[in-house]
């Protein structure tokens, strides 16, 4: 994704070459052991304040490159199927997290 | 204005889907999604291919706008109903964009796509033939784009809304958390500025709250004039134009202003003041 573009690609954009200094949060959707392929994850941070949001991928990725610390991941897909995941993130780190739904 | 006028929800899409005068369009940044799937007859606009000059930084002229809509089979009579992804962001600002150039029949779907999808509805990979028209756009309507010195003017005397997340407002990241942090320019927000996300205006499934919420956020707790002129912008003006609608369409206020050239431009200006640090 370049700068002149702010849109969130599905599954999100990809972590580009020699970004040490990311906080990166990353993961994978899955419902009844299946990716779930239409839905959004969104990044929430203190008080549920909304942060980011991307649709997810074809395989139910997605991912993040959030501030250092403590996030709500919030997971919405068709029929109503929702859940949350706290995660941390650290520059240079990428968390990873799959979530059931 | 009111909100019917400029705001349809998906019952009144899907009972108005293949009517003639009604043209669904679906806007993204990413078109991948409209190939993935769209709402039944519906078109695909590019906001970048299609909306921007492929070499200066500045929309297609209105010869380009004419020659688009031209080419979609869209007509000056037509109502236009726009969508997309990212809660509407790219729909409501190419909302703004038709406005600019004068459409009268225009209308965002509440909630965009991500409604659309997570009610299930139907989605279709068939794109569809549409015979060409013949579009007469109008000149831009400089009252509703900001440029650069009017947002330098506006400091301390307009109300100036910055939409983007409070991290990026006070300087903690230079874009939304869903893109890697990049770009080289200052961060920080323009003196005098509120922040108020445009995500606050927002439910959910991406439809928009109802008046009184949307008039309480921005009169009652983010402290705006409203008898003042507004001046909106974010990092590119896409979410700056999903609160340029809320604002001007929905709450059918006076002189607002989406300063498109926003964070990318105003954080490169040399010299410019910048504030930093949280909302006061």
């Amino acid at each position: 994704m370049s700068a002149d573009g702010c849109g969130a690609p599905a599954g999100g954009a990809a972590v580009p070459a020699g970004a040490g200094d990311q906080a990166v949060v990353e993961g994978r959707v899955l419902h009844d052991g299946a990716p779930v392929g239409t839905g959004y994850a969104r990044l929430l941070g203190t008080g549920d304040e909304f942060v980011a949001e991307v649709p997810l991928a074809g395989d139910g990725g997605f991912r993040f490159f959030a501030a250092p610390g403590s996030w709500t991941l919030r997971v919405l897909a068709p029929g109503g199927l929702r859940a949350e995941r706290v995660v941390d993130a650290g520059y240079g780190q990428v968390t990873k997290v799959e979530v059931t739904i | 204005m009111s909100r019917s006028d400029v705001l349809v929800d998906a019952d009144w899409v899907e009972a108005h889907i293949g009517e003639p005068g009604v043209v669904l369009v679906e806007v993204d940044e990413d078109t991948s999604a409209y190939d993935k799937g769209h709402i039944p007859t519906a078109v695909k606009v590019d906001w970048k291919k299609d909306l921007q000059d492929p070499v200066r930084r500045d929309f297609v002229d209105k010869t380009g706008f004419e020659a688009l809509l031209s080419a979609r089979g869209i007509s000056n009579e037509d109502t236009v109903v726009l969508y997309g992804g990212n809660n509407n962001w790219f729909a409501a600002y190419a909302y703004w964009y038709f406005k600019l150039y004068g459409h009268q029949h225009i209308k965002l779907l509440d909630g965009g796509r991500k409604k659309w999808e997570l009610d299930s509805r139907e989605l279709s990979t068939d794109v569809p033939e549409r015979a060409k028209s013949s579009y007469t756009a109008q000149e831009q309507n400089s009252d509703l784009r900001a440029l650069r010195d009017e947002v330098l003017a506006a400091i301390g005397k307009r109300n100036l809304v910055d939409v983007r997340s409070p991290d990026e407002f006070a300087g903690r990241l230079l874009a939304p958390a869903h893109l890697p942090q990049e770009q080289a320019q200052r961060a920080g927000h323009i003196p005098t500025a509120r922040n108020v996300p445009w995500s606050k205006a927002a439910n959910e499934d991406g439809t928009f709250k109802s008046d009184d919420d949307l008039r309480a956020l921005y009169e009652s707790e983010a402290g705006l004039d409203f008898g003042k002129d507004t001046i909106a912008y974010c990092r590119i003006g896409e979410r700056s134009a999903h609160t340029w609608f809320v604002l001007h369409e929905l709450l059918d206020l006076a002189n607002v202003k989406n300063y498109d050239g926003s964070w990318t431009e105003y954080g490169s200006l040399v010299g410019v003041p910048i504030e930093l640090g949280e909302a006061r």
